[in-house]
């Protein structure tokens, strides 16, 4: 028996060259075409794509690469790894440090994303912009409204449309270190209080217009989405009083307050617990006054180059088996009952990262407006340059 | 057919410049003509740039003059500081050392640019923080000591961070110093203070000036170590600007900050190159 190298070919050339016109008549399609030649399972190959025998679940349309915006330290880097093993679709992760960097880089155009991670507070900004689409819930069969907190879809919803599913949520309290503060403290007026007393020199405010000069109107009885001017200039009075006595206006709290040059801070949910784990003396307080309550989002912008890979992997991303494992390389809260359910009990029973209902009555979610408002801007300028 | 002699020294001329001239074409004229657009513009409703025609960014500027006497303070400062400190180690490498350890010597100077800046102002967060010299001070007695965010923690900063900047330039004219002229100021009397400030300063001045406005004008745009050893509480430009570009997306208002901050450095680096121009002039000494 002859061996000749068209043996081990899975299709002979004359062969081939007739499957080719009839794709080209239109009488077969393509995946028809690229399954009898053989090229379906080279293209597979070439592109590193490891689950074309097994994984039939994902069409062959996906692409090989997609990319994907968000925050330091968001995800399990495992999780990514595990997508492209299942999919063919290799993940490229930009971080990014502030919201308005991302809208910076999608309303230049061409930012290359296919899935981004915005907090809740710019979702009307971006459908104002008509840079994000209406997810097809259709695609994430994965997502299940049914098991998320209200609370927290709501903010990705616009006219009864879905915009944007939650990631997780999260507070902004203070932390506290106890060992240095003796008095007990509740609200963000003992904040502002404590900062000009016991903790001269001691305390940190946020570099960040939107919860320094919220704190500051709720510690004064005023609603911390204000943009009221006559509201304002009383928070401005208060923040310009307070900043003698400040030991920093920085965002990056962390080192300060684990060296205890620093013994109270403005403070986010996830820094919060991880201080409170390393030293259990700093402790996590919620304004009984009030304060913010945040939610982080995916959402697909409208010009997003491989759609199906953002849809594929945002559907892979709300898996519960996925998702719970998210949270405990994060941190954050998680908006779904499934996932809670999964986590292990140590973690939800933290009272930091899932306080109880009560605590979280009177904080309030950050409104677009007060994020865009020139005046508050203004005002953070006046503060900072006093 | 060949080329005439002066066309091709031109064409030469012309390829050798040309990577340079599209560069800073690309990267400095298109952009900088951007800012000037964007600086007479207005903000978009949710931040960004609207397009208009109007000085009210200008008008506005007012609103942060703070910032601009900060860094119009901090720089000069800053650069003076940074001089005393150069002086003497840039003189001893080009003067008194032994030249066989020159080469080491001058390498340690450039040594920490190996690391970023960024890095190397976190580690004098910790070096200052309660956990660092204050922690050994109270070892020894010395309680209540506070350095981490306070002005002279700004101006240790910006003096290490900028160092190397201000001795190379004194070291390159100091090391050109005919040692002849020493010898005759000596022949003819003077002491060696008297040598050192009407011969050995004055004919280094040109590297002094160079160093002076290279590190002024990078401290007007300075932005790290404020907010890091400072505690973000001191408001320079550089911070203006970051807030005004991502935080409150005030992009024009920011444009003309910038446009504003370019005609500043303009203005000094002008003056500074007349004085050096004058001060080597004055005294037209030939020093090869």
């Amino acid at each position: 028996m002859s061996k000749d190298y068209k043996d081990n070919l899975p299709i002979t050339p004359r062969a081939f060259m007739e499957e080719f016109m009839r794709l080209k008549r239109g009488s077969v399609t393509r995946r028809h075409f690229l399954g009898v030649t053989g090229l379906g399972v080279a293209t597979g190959v070439m592109s590193g794509f490891p689950g074309t025998f097994s994984k039939s679940a994902y069409a062959a349309d996906l692409g090989t690469r997609m990319s994907i915006a968000t925050w330091p330290n968001y995800h399990d880097p495992a999780t990514f790894e595990n997508f492209t093993a299942a999919t063919g679709v290799a993940v490229d992760v930009n971080v990014f440090g502030s919201n308005e960097e991302m809208l910076a880089k999608l309303q230049a155009g061409a930012s290359g994303w296919s899935l981004f991670v915005p907090t809740n507070y710019t979702i009307s900004t971006y459908h104002k912009l008509d840079l994000i689409e209406e997810l097809d819930l259709s695609k994430l069969p994965n997502f299940s409204s049914a098991t998320e907190n209200p609370r927290f879809t709501k903010e990705g919803q616009i006219g009864g449309k879905t915009y944007a599913v939650p990631k997780n949520w999260g507070t902004t309290g203070f932390s506290v270190n106890t060992s240095k503060i003796k008095t007990k403290l509740t609200s963000w007026k003992d904040f502002f209080e404590i900062i000009q007393t016991e903790a001269d020199g001691r305390g940190m405010v946020h570099d960040y217009q939107l919860t320094t000069i919220g704190s500051a109107l709720v510690s004064l009885g005023l609603d911390f989405n204000s943009i009221k001017p006559e509201d304002l200039a009383k928070a401005e009075e208060l923040l310009i009083k307070v900043k003698p006595h400040l030991f920093a206006i920085n965002s990056d709290y962390q080192p300060s307050m684990r060296s205890t040059d620093a013994w109270i801070t403005m403070c986010w949910t996830n820094d919060g617990d991880q201080m409170n784990r390393d030293m259990p003396e700093i402790a996590y307080v919620l304004g009984k006054d009030g304060g913010e309550i945040w939610t982080d989002y995916y959402a697909i912008p409208k010009d997003a180059p491989n759609k199906a890979a953002g849809y594929a992997l945002l559907n892979f991303l709300m898996d519960p088996k996925v998702a719970v494992k998210e949270h405990i390389a994060n941190g954050a809260p998680t908006t779904d009952s499934r996932v809670m359910s999964l986590l292990p009990p140590e973690v939800t029973a933290d009272k930091i990262v899932y306080p109880d209902e009560a605590a979280l009555t009177p904080l309030e979610f950050g409104a677009a407006v007060t994020l865009t408002d020139p005046g508050r801007a203004e005002l953070m300028a006046r503060f900072k340059s006093a | 057919m060949p080329l005439k002699p002066q066309t091709r020294h031109k064409l030469v001329t012309a390829l050798l410049l040309g990577p340079a001239g599209l560069w800073l074409f690309f990267f400095l004229v298109l952009p900088f003509i951007a800012i000037l657009v964007f600086s007479v513009g207005k903000r978009g409703p949710v931040g960004g740039y609207a397009p208009a025609f109007t000085f009210e960014q200008f008008a506005n500027l007012g609103t942060r003059a703070a910032a601009f006497v900060n860094t119009l303070e901090l720089a000069p400062v800053g650069a003076f500081s940074c001089l005393l400190v150069a002086y003497p180690v840039a003189y001893y490498l080009a003067v008194k050392v032994n030249p066989q350890r020159r080469l080491l010597l001058l390498s340690l100077v450039v040594a920490p640019f190996w690391t970023s800046l960024l890095m190397r102002t976190y580690a004098w967060m910790y070096l200052l923080g309660g956990r660092g010299i204050p922690h050994l001070l109270e070892l020894v007695g010395i309680e209540n000591v506070r350095l981490i965010n306070t002005p002279g923690a700004v101006l240790l900063g910006i003096v290490y961070g900028y160092l190397p900047l201000m001795i190379m330039p004194i070291y390159v004219s100091l090391e050109k110093l005919d040692r002849k002229l020493l010898e005759a100021s000596y022949d003819l009397g003077a002491k060696p203070i008297g040598t050192f400030f009407r011969v050995t300063l004055p004919l280094s001045l040109p590297g002094v000036m160079t160093g002076f406005a290279l590190v002024t004008i990078l401290l007007l745009g300075e932005y790290l170590i404020p907010q890091l050893l400072g505690g973000g509480k001191v408001f320079f430009i550089g911070n203006a600007l970051v807030d005004l570009f991502l935080q409150s997306r005030n992009w024009p208002f920011g444009s003309a900050i910038a446009v504003t901050l370019v005609a500043v450095v303009v203005v000094i680096l002008t003056i500074a190159m007349r004085l050096t121009w004058r001060i080597a002039g004055t005294r037209k000494v030939d020093l090869v």
